[in-house]
């Protein structure tokens, strides 16, 4: 511990010093810390937020919410993480952010692809980073999800919660933006040669949700995500032993092993459409069969419209 | 009446009631005299699973029945089969004697959040009317929900009398002893590797707190219990100074075997489910109908735990603060212009 020290006393003496002072090592310090500070210049201020932090995390003293969510990490961690990701690969263009309202409940539904939900990071990342209130989109995810080690971890930490009817409630009851990907696995995990149709909107179980909290439907389509890793062939067989949704076939994966899980880059765009207002429907409506399916189909094809439109204006996928 | 005093929280909540004004006579009971004292509370000794426990019940008459005899762990017990034969057919032979009297007008049933289970299809947010069961599958869980059916059963049979039915959160503090709380003090903790499930505690000075409340008050029905704030495990046991080993996983034979054999732990598939997943519950009913707030939350909870229990392990926050302090002395200017700055 003291041989650095030794090293870095300045003066001849150092070594008397050493023995006969016990000042000798602070000074030994504070001249490292003098080195380090002059090499770091103007950086010395984000250190210093960067122990602090890293003292806060160590000493287990922060917050998470009822869902396990923990702004603080993903803020700090877990975005920064994704955001080259978001702004240098996939060259994100957001579009409408401002449908998303500035405070309160609102749900957002997107169209799944990409195999891997990597749509569901970058539309969180783009609420977070285009929206002028920076809000934290919270996302729901599949039962497969939470049961992963590490991934219902890191989920739980991001701000996802299970895409079940009672936590959806609590989240809009809390006046959260929700985004809610509805086509689930047979949208993620569809093939290549399918890309931009939509897949079944499920039960219309959010669209409920939406009417019992009153919250605005937000409808939005995101295009770049279905080439990441185009889908060529689904390993059923595979799948069926892991008990796993799908195991994809891409040009890449498996043949090239581990550069197979690098994304493709190419363009994406992500548009927020207008809301559409569920406040306007008695109480009732979330239990009324017609009123869900109508609603679904609705925001279904909005998301499917607006998908062809912002194909064309994109142009070349890795353009 | 007490029933299940030999106990901590029911010697506790026993002494509590004896020295209340609101109470004229409180009687303990178990099958064995409590170690320390239920202070001027009568104790009246019955097996639970006997019929024991009527002729007790007819004897002195009660008005009021605390049913603190569930066993959550099958240590207290002394192994599975005899824990699940106290908490089932203890209960029903309870819930018999109740049926048969004509002074009991109100029984306190101190459940727990384990009947909801844990798991990956859990909701983060268990709120009283989610059918128990759904996701919880076998051992002390699915006690509790056998339980908490048996009651349900009671009081459609005798819909005269006032059931509460308290479900608690984990409960700890600086004397009560539990699966959990000898979990957080293990020197080197096993975890679950890539899991950090989140939870709640209770306080045990707000347990007692609560069943008092719940046992002198009029608030029929199923509440949950537990601090509004939650912790996740990695949290926690850095806040507890303990060093973790990530493990595969808990449940293994190999893992749970060598930690009950070593005595280190006694970990059931309840517990370990429990520590993989997590559980959150609603506690809305809590502080609107049952009237209840916790003077501490899950974080002040352990907090109060850690440093009655815990001594802080070598790797405390006080350690980390003072590297951190240290560190930041070391790399910020001499007149410490960063720090005032930030």
């Amino acid at each position: 511990m003291s041989e650095p020290a030794d090293e870095a006393t300045p003066g001849p003496d150092s070594g008397d010093d050493h023995e006969a002072k016990p000042g000798a090592i602070e000074q030994a310090a504070a001249f490292v810390g003098q080195v380090i500070r002059d090499r770091l210049g103007a950086d010395a201020q984000r250190l210093d937020r960067l122990i602090s932090f890293a003292g806060r995390r160590l000493a287990g003293d922060f917050e998470v919410d009822p869902f396990g969510f923990d702004a603080e990490l993903t803020e700090n961690v877990l975005m920064p993480m994704l955001r080259p990701l978001y702004r240098h690969w996939f060259r994100v263009d957001v579009r409408g952010v401002s449908n998303i309202p500035d405070s309160g409940a609102a749900l957002v539904v997107a169209n799944h692809s990409g195999t891997i939900p990597l749509d569901s990071l970058m539309t969180q990342l783009a609420v977070h980073d285009e929206h002028p209130e920076s809000r934290h989109l919270r996302t729901l995810g599949a039962t497969l999800v939470f049961q992963l080690p590490v991934v219902s971890d890191l989920a739980r930490k991001g701000g996802s919660t299970l895409a079940c009817a009672d936590d959806v409630q609590a989240l809009l009851g809390d006046g959260q933006v929700v985004g809610v990907w509805p086509e689930g696995f047979k949208g993620i995990g569809k093939p290549f040669s399918q890309r931009y149709q939509l897949q079944r909107f499920g039960r219309g179980g959010f669209v409920s949700a939406a009417l019992r909290a009153r919250a605005p439907i937000i409808p939005c389509s995101i295009v770049g995500a279905e080439e990441i890793y185009p889908m060529i062939a689904n390993a059923g067989y595979l799948a069926r032993v892991l008990g796993l949704p799908y195991v994809p076939i891409t040009p890449t994966f498996p043949w090239l092993g581990p550069l197979g899980a690098i994304p493709l880059p190419s363009k994406w765009v992500i548009e927020f459409g207008e809301p559409i207002r569920t406040d306007e429907y008695d109480a009732e409506a979330a239990d009324d069969p017609m009123v869900v399916f109508e609603l679904t189909d609705q925001v279904r094809d909005t998301i499917q419209g607006t998908l062809h439109e912002l194909l064309e204006l994109r142009g070349p996928a890795f353009g | 009446m007490v029933v299940g005093v030999a106990r901590h929280l029911g010697a506790r909540l026993a002494e509590r009631l004896s020295t209340d004004a609101a109470v004229d006579r409180v009687i303990g009971v178990d099958m064995v005299r409590p170690a320390d004292g239920i202070g001027e509370a009568e104790f009246a000794s019955a097996d639970i699973r006997t019929s024991d426990i009527g002729r007790v019940i007819e004897r002195t008459r009660p008005d009021t029945v605390v049913h603190m005899n569930i066993l959550a762990t099958r240590s207290d017990a002394g192994g599975r089969s005899p824990q699940k034969e106290i908490n089932v057919i203890g209960t029903m032979q309870l819930l018999a004697a109740c049926q048969r009297s004509d002074s009991v007008c109100k029984l306190v049933v101190k459940s727990s959040t384990t009947v909801y289970g844990a798991g990956p299809n859990a909701p983060a947010l268990f709120t009283e009317d989610m059918v128990p069961g759904t996701v919880a599958r076998g051992g002390y869980e699915k006690d509790a929900s056998e339980v908490e059916g048996y009651v349900r059963g009671f009081s459609r049979r005798r819909p005269d009398i006032d059931v509460t039915i308290l479900r608690l959160a984990n409960v700890v503090g600086p004397t009560i002893r539990t699966a959990l709380s000898e979990y957080f003090l293990l020197p080197v903790v096993p975890i679950a590797l890539g899991r950090d499930p989140r939870f709640q505690l209770v306080h045990e000075q707000d347990c007692l707190d609560v069943l008092r409340h719940a046992t002198l008050g009029d608030y029929p029905g199923i509440f949950n219990v537990a601090g509004p704030d939650f912790l996740v495990l990695s949290q926690a046991l850095r806040r507890a100074g303990r060093m973790v080993l990530p493990l595969p996983t808990l449940g293994t034979p190999l893992v749970g075997g060598l930690m009950r054999r070593t005595g280190l732990a006694d970990m059931d598939s309840a517990q370990v489910r429990f520590l993989t997943y997590g559980r959150g519950v609603d506690t809305t009913r809590m502080r609107e109908q049952l009237q209840f707030e916790p003077a501490f939350g899950t974080v002040a909870a352990f907090d109060d735990f850690v440093q009655a229990r815990a001594g802080c392990g070598w790797l405390g926050p006080e350690r980390i603060r003072s590297a951190e302090r240290g560190l930041r002395d070391l790399l910020s200017a001499p007149a410490g212009r960063e720090e005032s700055v930030s």
